[in-house]
């Protein structure tokens, strides 16, 4: 099932939690909804689940228009971040409750359901657990449950909200591992919301990330990481160093030194440039190179971070460096990035705006470092 | 090294850990006893009485007191208007409950302030409004006559001051109960494709079962037991409009005590028969009660 949502408005209150969102996702696609929270991922979620209506905009189910139809009609699986398990009823009977409240024609009979309920504990690995309670399960089996749950009814989309949101790290890896084969096994076009963007990457084939209310980027795992499209998305994803610049005369400066990494034919203005702290070359002597001076140093897993104030603005940025570098208090560093981006300071938020998109290209420019 | 140390250490500390409280065992005893001799003075000692004045002629003539034709026609009545006022206000509370646990609607404050309000009016108050409301000398009174309609000093009267009163117990017992629930169960329930009648029966119902049964025994306790309200609207009508409560009360005006504790006796005993209902049901269903607030 093609999932389309157009144009998409929501307030609360008067308080936009969803601004103007447009995404297109393809059957059989596995998305997930990445942003810090407050950003609208789990009421765009919602809203797709029918849950919440669109203050304006639509949202199509392949050709047929579903904003106005209820959650009912819309026949998703949803699963949410606490479970919502029924507590009085067993495993089996949370599984087959989809089912069983069919309208009468519609409804399989008693053993029907319940061999299909059964057979959905076997595809979610929780065979023999059918008599459980809710309470008796661990927090891993109820979000199991949760999923065969919602799979039960053969739902033409699969929507879920912070699915691992409430369990340890261990078995997070475990059933995101889980998740993907089963999306494999059923093709089911599959949404879930995140704000771990560890899982949101290693998992969804395309990523969308939010911010405010609004859509940031959309792209594959490696496109979001490696070509993010705004400073945001840059400072959201994996670690980033950020430090304020100059462009002039297409070379980048910070006060009144010329760093060594020109963007020919680039506008001139304020900006800030961005890299990842393990992407750095380091260089003895410093001719056109960063330079700066070891504020704190500290150890993590299997590198050193070193924090340098650059120049005499106290600009401060992290860089990684081996283990065995003589990173002393107060001695000086100088590296250059290998990868980096530049984005504009658009009256304090540094993105870049241009109205056509060719400009847009021109004016964000990543290039390797030479 | 510093765990080991810190281990070996524990079982000292354990043992050198001083009692929660700082108080001699004397000043204990005496609080204890203080609160104890409280109890019994002021909750258990009138039950005590209650019974014995009850059967102070013997039981022959507890049960004749019983027996007596207006004292079983007010026995009669105060079943009749908990049969009515109690599920009445089962189905406003539930409906109340889950209108303003579930929803998000304007005045939602304003309900939930009119809701208490029986419970912030002294009940005379409560029986004197109706009065007002139906009496002859109101705006509803004449035409109530002419058409023949009797509300003050009769049945109805008396159900709707019940019904007032007894209004608040089984949505006040619900509400917290409800949104402490959230809405994620019904949600659920809806995204499986069950209609709103579904989910409220399947669903919510199953989740607030002991809260209501709670509520309803407590509305059931205070519709047969409300005494101020009934009296102001039931005009002690000897064997057509008394109510346990005011038959007590008349009994006793008469100095006929035996047969007025007798009735009252009754009450009683309605009492510890809630109070036992609630629990075993704690006992028994406590795991599931907690639960159910837990979750």
């Amino acid at each position: 099932m093609d999932l389309s949502v157009r144009r998409v408005r929501k307030e609360f209150n008067g308080f936009p939690a969803l601004d103007e969102v447009s995404l297109d996702i393809r059957s059989g696609e596995l998305i997930a909804l990445l942003g810090p929270s407050g950003s609208g991922k789990t009421t765009l979620l919602r809203l797709i689940a029918g849950l919440e209506s669109p203050t304006s905009g639509a949202i199509f189910f392949g050709e047929e228009d579903a904003s106005h139809k209820s959650v009912q009609e819309r026949h998703v699986g949803f699963v949410f971040q606490h479970y919502a398990l029924f507590r009085h009823m067993t495993v089996a009977e949370n599984v087959g409750f989809g089912l069983k409240v069919r309208p009468r024609a519609l409804r399989p009979a008693k053993v029907e359901i319940r061999r299909r309920a059964l057979e959905l504990l076997d595809l979610v690995q929780l065979s023999g657990l059918e008599k459980r309670y809710p309470h008796q399960l661990s927090g891993g089996q109820r979000q199991r449950v949760a999923l065969a749950r919602a799979l039960a009814i053969e739902p033409r989309v699969l929507l879920l909200d912070e699915p691992f949101g409430a369990l340890d790290a261990q078995v997070r890896r475990e059933l995101r591992r889980w998740l993907r084969e089963i999306h494999e096994a059923t093709g089911h076009t599959t949404v879930f919301v995140t704000h771990d963007q560890e899982e949101a990457l290693e998992l969804a084939d395309r990523v969308v990330v939010m911010s405010q209310g609004r859509i940031e980027q959309i792209g594959t795992a490696d496109e979001i990481y490696d070509e993010p499209n705004s400073p945001f998305v840059h400072g959201f994803i994996g670690d980033s160093s950020a430090l304020p610049i100059r462009v002039e005369n297409g070379q980048l400066w910070i006060q009144d030194r010329m760093l060594g990494l020109s963007l020919p034919g680039a506008a001139d203005g304020e900006a800030v440039l961005y890299f990842r702290p393990h992407d750095v070359d380091l260089v003895d002597g410093c001719g056109g190179c960063i330079a700066g001076t070891v504020a704190a140093s500290r150890r993590v897993a299997g590198t050193r971070r070193v924090e340098l104030e650059i120049g005499g603005e106290r600009a401060r940025l992290e860089i990684e460096v081996p283990l065995d570098h003589r990173a002393s208090e107060k001695s000086r560093i100088a590296f250059k990035p290998r990868r980096w981006k530049v984005f504009y300071r658009d009256g304090g938020i540094a993105a870049p705006k241009s109205p056509n998109p060719k400009g847009h290209e021109s004016r964000i420019l990543a290039l390797t470092g030479t | 090294m510093a765990l080991d140390a810190s281990l070996a250490h524990r079982p000292a500390v354990v043992a050198a850990e001083p009692a929660a409280t700082t108080e001699t065992p004397v000043v204990r005893m005496v609080l204890i006893a203080a609160a104890l001799a409280f109890l019994a003075f002021f909750l258990l000692l009138p039950l005590i009485v209650v019974f014995a004045e009850a059967l102070r002629n013997g039981f022959e003539a507890y049960r004749s007191a019983l027996t007596e034709p207006d004292t079983v026609s007010a026995i009669r009545l105060t079943l009749l208007v908990a049969a009515i006022a109690v599920p009445l206000n089962l189905v406003f509370g539930v409906a109340a409950a889950w209108a303003i646990a579930k929803f998000e609607f304007k005045g939602k404050a304003f309900l939930i302030t009119l809701i208490d309000l029986p419970f912030s009016v002294s009940p005379v108050i409560s029986g004197l409004v109706y009065v007002l409301l139906f009496g002859a000398g109101s705006v509803l009174g004449p035409w109530l006559k002419s058409h023949g309609i009797e509300i003050l000093f009769a049945v109805p009267g008396i159900v709707l001051a019940t019904i007032f009163v007894t209004f608040p117990f089984v949505a006040r017992e619900l509400i917290p109960l409800m949104q402490d629930q959230g809405t994620g169960d019904e949600e659920a329930a809806l995204s499986l494709g069950a209609s709103g009648w579904q989910t409220f029966r399947l669903v919510t119902l199953p989740n607030i079962r002991w809260g209501l049964l709670y509520g309803v025994l407590l509305c059931n306790a205070r519709a047969m037991g409300e005494f101020g309200a009934v009296s102001v609207v039931s005009g002690h009508v000897r064997g057509l409009t008394n109510t346990m409560p005011l038959q007590v009360e008349i009994l006793y005006n008469e100095y006929n005590f035996a047969a007025s504790f007798a009735v009252a006796s009754l009450l009683a005993l309605l009492a510890l028969l809630t109070l036992g209902l609630k629990s075993i049901l704690e006992f028994r269903y406590g795991d599931h009660i907690a639960a159910a607030k837990k979750h």
